[in-house]
Formats: structure tokens, sequence, C-alpha cells
């Protein structure tokens, strides 16, 4: 408690009331209290001989991982190939259905502030609550197993985040360029076009990149569902126990993805 | 006095978002090839998708009349799993990610403490959640523990990483004048550096526990405990109406704990 006494023991500072810390300490306890008691909650199902013969287990796993199956790699270059295009064309098909959404709901401009933004509002966090592999896991009952499940699920992912992202830069624009071309005489469209426009282009550019490397990394598990991809090829292996296939799998994963950071980190410098 | 005459243009032209011109053609072709490519590598199979619109129409009808009943004691056990799981996975991970966060900051450690702090986050985030669970499933066995111990680990990387950035950023007079005080290097953390962070460091572990709950939903899937494995088994049954139920209720605390999560955050900045 921060509190300062004087030379003579009395209290000449303190930071709280008395009232103000008692508050706080009973805060803290209670948080302390939920944890304890949800930490129980969940362990009380919890095998402790297995979690204390984890150890062996991991090592068992290591041992069996090492060496990877190089010759595997022929058969990734097709999923590999798969995951990149799950990546890709399900960030394009979210910039085509998030842009309009991030204008919806951005506040000045959108049509109507009591109508339509509270719904593309909800559009966006309901994409966003969601995982890409939830998403996957419906689409894959839905549109059948295979790489198109993977870009629907991906993009549905997506949306919301681009929109997100992209109505906030909408709502920092300058709004006096937006009044010096509409004083021009301007049509609605061309004041998007001459002055917002060019505003949000740099971010809009580097939020997708970002999405894209992200979703690189998404799209290489959502085949563990049935979506298609590397995930696909890690699932089957890890059916059947194939360790040294599995830990290939997980180099060529932890490969596209620093690769993809690489990228988008070099793309981002290159616009800002 | 001889007029000067310059021959402004008529016409203006706005300038191209990428300056050179070969890069720019050349960008646009590489794109469109690739896209060419890749659509018409695409495998439709119009027919399952066909029967497969009926069933994508009855899940979207499920969501106007959810059924939360018949399946209610599975639902509250998955979510109670995952409540609690966010919850402890988010407490321990802040408690052992501070210390980590600390040992990666360049400007507070000695170089091989920041090399060996650097390597443990760069290690929890290298891999997707889902992939660390499967190993943790595969140790420790099915259930909620295993999805406990993934979702710590990701926190660890998620927080360490930030707090780290978080400290290196400081305003290195404060640090400055606790040294000059004559301070401990206990004293420094305690007085220079944590007032500095602990705003944005409450603020990162709220939003954390929302991200941690969202994760508990997915790691369900190959078998860590929580509302995922519920919903996994209702879409297998093909039961629409319990799955739509499931992803209503976590839309909806997804979104209670962010609104909450700005008021809190409002109130300590």
């Amino acid at each position: 408690m921060p509190v300062a006494h004087a030379a003579d023991g009395r209290v000449a500072w303190r930071r709280r009331t008395p009232r103000q810390d008692l508050l706080r300490w009973f805060g803290w306890f209670l948080l302390v209290a939920l944890t304890v008691f949800c930490w129980q909650v969940m362990t009380q199902d919890t095998i402790w001989s297995f979690v204390a013969d984890a150890p062996t287990q991991a090592a068992d796993i290591g041992q069996r991982m090492v060496p990877p199956r190089w010759e595997y790699m022929d058969r990734l270059w097709w999923p590999l190939w798969d995951t990149i295009n799950i990546a890709t064309l399900g960030t394009a098909l979210a910039v085509v259905l998030g842009v309009p959404v991030a204008f919806l709901a951005a506040r000045n401009t959108t049509p109507s502030a009591t109508f339509v933004r509270p719904l593309a509002l909800l559009v966006i966090v309901s994409s966003r609550s969601i995982n890409a592999l939830i998403w996957a896991l419906l689409l894959v009952t839905i549109l059948g197993p295979g790489v198109l499940a993977g870009i629907v699920a991906i993009a549905l992912r997506s949306i919301g985040f681009v929109a997100k992202l992209l109505y906030e830069a909408i709502e920092e624009i300058d709004q006096a360029q937006v009044e010096a071309v509409t004083a021009t005489g301007a049509s609605p469209a061309q004041v998007m076009d001459y002055a917002m426009v060019p505003q949000i282009l740099p971010a809009f550019a580097g939020i997708t990149v970002f999405r894209w490397d992200i979703n690189i990394r998404e799209s290489s598990v959502v085949g563990l569902v049935g979506a298609g991809g590397l995930g696909l090829q890690l699932e089957s292996s890890l059916n059947v126990l194939a360790w040294p296939q599995v830990s290939l799998i997980l180099l060529v994963v932890l490969a596209t993805v620093l690769l993809s950071e690489w990228v988008s980190a070099k793309v981002r410098h290159a616009i800002i | 006095m001889t007029a000067i005459t310059t021959a402004y243009p008529a016409t203006w032209r706005r300038p191209p978002f990428i300056a050179d011109g070969r890069l720019r053609w050349a960008l646009i072709a590489g794109a469109v090839a690739y896209f060419v490519l890749a659509i018409g590598g695409l495998e439709i199979n119009w027919v399952r998708i066909g029967e497969g619109l009926e069933r994508g129409w009855r899940f979207v009808a499920a969501f106007a009349r959810p059924d939360f009943l018949s399946r209610w004691d599975d639902i509250a056990l998955g979510m109670q799993e995952s409540l609690t799981m966010a919850l402890t996975s988010t407490a321990v991970g802040i408690l052992l990610s501070v210390p980590i966060g600390i040992g990666a900051a360049r400007n507070l450690v000695p170089r091989p403490v920041y090399l060996v702090c650097r390597a443990i986050v760069a290690g929890a985030r290298s891999f997707q959640e889902i992939i660390i669970a499967i190993f943790f499933v595969a140790m420790v066995g099915f259930g909620p523990f295993a999805g406990f111990l993934t979702l710590s680990l990701s926190t660890i990387g998620f927080l360490g990483k930030l707090l780290a950035e978080d400290i290196e950023d400081i305003d290195e007079a404060q640090a400055e004048a606790i040294r000059a005080t004559g301070g401990s290097w206990l004293q420094l953390v305690n007085y220079g550096i944590q007032p500095q962070v602990m705003p944005r460091l409450i603020g990162l572990s709220l939003y954390r526990l929302d991200i941690n709950f969202r994760e508990s939903a997915v790691v369900g899937i190959v078998g860590a405990g929580g509302i995922g494995a519920t919903l996994n088994t209702a879409l297998d049954r093909y039961e629409f109406d319990s799955a739509a139920a499931i992803l209503l209720l976590i839309i909806a605390i997804v979104m209670l704990c962010e609104y909450g999560s700005s008021l809190v955050r409002r109130r300590i900045q």
C-alpha cells in the first residue's frame, strides 16, 4: 500500500483512501478465487497419472519424429500449392466482400447510421468471433470436403478482419480533402474516387497483405477438418501415427509461414 | 521586359499507386496469370454443391430457430470447459509471460537471458494452437487439460512478445532516474518500468482472454475439450439447429467480452 509516514510515525500521505484499498483487495481476492474455482472445475476429470506420464510420452513422440521422412516431400508439393491458393483466393474473396461492408460500417460513409451501420457491425462481429477452422467445419458439411470449402472458410473469417480495420481507417481520413473535392462540384462517386480512396489505399494494401500472411497460417490447418491443403496430409499422417511424415509436414508449414511473414513484412515496408 | 510564357498542362492525371511503370505492369500480369492458374485448377463438383446447398439452406434457416434445449447438457458442459479453460490459461499465461517478457526486453537484461527468452517466445508462437493441441492431447490425454496447456503456451508467446516490445519502447528517462537514485534492478522494474507498461498489459490481457475463449472453441476439434467438441459432434450428426445455438452462444460471449474489455480499458487509460 503506498503510504508515506512523517518523522514521528503519523501517516503523512496515502495514495488511496482505506475504503479504496479495501475494495481493491476485495476485487483481487475475487479474481483469484474465481480462477482457483475454475481450475478445480476444469481439472475434476483430469487423469493425473496421464499428466505425470507426459514427459515420457513427449520424449517417445520426439524420438519417433526424427529424422523426418524426406522422400515424402514428393507428395507435399501439390498440397502446398493448394494451401497457398486457399490463402490467396480466400483473401481475395474476403477483400471483394469486405470492402463494401467497411464502407457501410464507417460512420462517415454509411448510408444510414441507424439501420445499415449496426447490420454491418453485426456482420463484422460474427465473422470475427468464429475461427476459420469452425467455418471450415461448417462448410465441409455443406460444400463437401475440398479446397473450395477452405477458400470460403478463410474468406468468411477474413471479411470481419478486413472490414473492421478498413472502416477504422475510413473514419480517420482527413475530411478537408473530401470537402475540397466536393467544393469543385464532384459527384459522390468522384468524391469517393479522388478524396477518399487515395487516403485509405496504403492502409488497405497493408491490411490485405497482413491478412494474407495470417491466412497462410490458417490455411495450413483447415485441412485437419477436410478442407484441403497441407492439413489434410497432416490429418492422414496423424491417423496412421506416421510421426516422421508429421515432422516433415510441420517443417514445411513452418517454412511457408516464415516465408509469408518475410514477404508481408517486405511489402508493408515498401508501402509505408 | 519579356513575357514569361510557360505551357502549363491543360489536363491532370493522378499519379499511379506504383510509380515504376514496368514493375506495375509486371505485377498486374503476374497477378492475372496466378489467378487464371489458381482458379482454373480448382476442382469444383457442382453436383455435390447442389446437394450441399439444400443443407446449407437448412443451416441458415436453423439460425432463425436455434435449438438450445435438446442438447443443453452437452452445450452446458462444453461451455463450462471452454470458459474455465479460457480463464485459467489466461491467468497462468500472464503469470509466466511477465518474467519471460521482461527477460525478452533488450534494455533490461544481459544478452544470454535475452536470447533464451526470445527463443521461448518465438518457439511458442511458431505453430497454430490446433497443432500444439494435437501434441498435448497425445501427451496428456483427451480433455480440457490439454486445451489449457495449449492456450497457456500460446498466451505466453503472445503476451511475452508484446510485453517485451512495450518495455523496449518505454521512456528511458524514467528508468534512468530510478538508476540515478541507486535503485536495485528489482526497484528499477517496479518503479521505472511497471507503471509505464501496466495499462497496456491489462488491456492486452483482457484481449488475450477474449482470444483464448475463441480458440477454446477450436481446440475441441482435436479432442482438447471445450465447446468445439460439442459443435463438432452436432455437425457430424447434421443437427444444424443445435450447431446454430452453439455458434450464437459463442458470438454472444465474444461480444460480451469485447464490450466488457472496452469498458475496463476506457477506465484505466
